[in-house]
């Protein structure tokens, strides 16, 4: 039933709002604690690469992004572009799909040994 | 001194025409509407009714926010001694200050805002306890006089016309909370949705302009909790 996806899609941005709140306010604060004294980038990854920890941390923020960048855009769509139908929830599950991959594609080159 | 009042004349391609027309003490919008249409020019089309803001017949746009006429005074609204008065926002325009209001209360019906009981005339009154949750909850929206200003003032409305809007979504929610209903989940499945509950941005303009100081971003928001809840327990279905 349509009205139910409706009302999964609109939890699932909630909810995603919630972990990207959390998700933004980790990295910010990692990031400025990090380089108080300067900071390259073979130091950075002397420490993330091979930390389970920062994966999973990243992996979450990639996907929750993911989906909430995707449903957002399937709302802007519809409310701007007055596009909607499957179409464009093709179009947006795709870029869904593709910002998941790119994410993961980075939290993999971070955290993953050296090649 | 004269009040310089531009009126909306004509359909959608219309155009404004402008009135001068004397100022009284404790005027409102609605008694200089009434003033030009009989002094100054009786093809002035208006809706008005009761004159005493329980109809909701005589909603218009002034000076770009929608008001009920007959209650604000021209002493509120008219800064430099200025009106600009144009249909409801969101609506098409029959004529002059004169807005279609089908599709509006279309929407109230296909948010099933009709009350669906199963007592007969032959049963004994429903006992409901005013100060239960639900019957405050209801109490809270029931006020409603229908008269479309939270609708012109929707900016989801205008981005999506299938939106149902507040007014029908704050009707719909108090049938949720009335414990004598029996169409609880069609109801909730009718206000799901692209142009249900889920559209609404919390922007708050309804309840902004309510002239009866309801709440419908609140009526919106409840209709939102108690969906994804029907969701979860439906969820086998």
């Amino acid at each position: 039933m349509s009205a139910r996806r409706e009302v999964v899609f609109w939890v699932a941005q909630r909810a995603t709002a919630v972990v990207l709140a959390v998700c933004v306010l980790v990295h910010l604060v990692t990031m400025i604690y990090a380089v108080r004294n300067g900071l390259s980038a073979a130091e950075i990854l002397g420490r993330t690469r091979g930390s389970v920890a920062w994966g999973t941390f990243y992996s979450v923020f990639v996907i929750a992004a993911a989906i909430h960048g995707a449903i957002g855009l399937r709302t802007v769509a519809a409310e701007w572009l007055r596009w909607r139908g499957e179409s464009a929830e093709l179009a947006t599950t795709i870029v869904g799909f593709a910002l998941t991959i790119a994410g993961l594609r980075a939290v993999a080159a971070v955290i993953g040994a050296p090649v | 001194m004269n009040l310089r009042v531009s009126v909306w004349r004509g359909g959608s391609d219309g155009r404004f025409q402008s009135f001068e027309v004397p100022r009284q003490p404790s005027q409102t919008v609605l008694d200089a509407v009434t003033y030009i249409q009989r002094h100054l020019d009786a093809t002035l089309s208006y809706r008005f009714a009761c004159r005493v803001g329980m109809c909701g017949s005589c909603a218009m746009m002034v000076n770009g926010t929608p008001r009920w006429t007959c209650r604000t005074h021209v002493d509120k609204v008219a800064g430099e001694g200025a009106l600009e008065l144009a249909p409801l926002a969101n609506m098409p325009v029959v004529k002059d200050l004169v807005a279609d209001m089908d599709g509006f209360f279309d929407k109230w019906a296909r948010a099933r805002g009709e009350f669906v009981g199963k007592r007969t005339r032959a049963d004994d009154f429903a006992v409901v306890d005013p100060a239960s949750p639900e019957r405050r909850e209801a109490d809270a929206g029931i006020e409603c006089i229908g008269c479309g200003v939270c609708y012109a003032a929707c900016d989801v409305v205008s981005w999506n016309p299938a939106f149902l809007g507040p007014a029908a979504l704050n009707r719909a929610w108090t049938l949720v909370n009335d414990a004598r209903d029996t169409a609880r989940e069609v109801r909730l499945a009718a206000v799901a949705g692209d142009a249900g509950c889920h559209s609404c941005h919390t922007l708050m303009s309804c309840t902004e302009h309510c002239p009866k100081s309801l709440e419908p971003t609140r009526a919106i928001s409840g209709l939102k909790r108690a969906t994804w809840r029907l969701a979860l327990t439906a969820a086998d279905e």
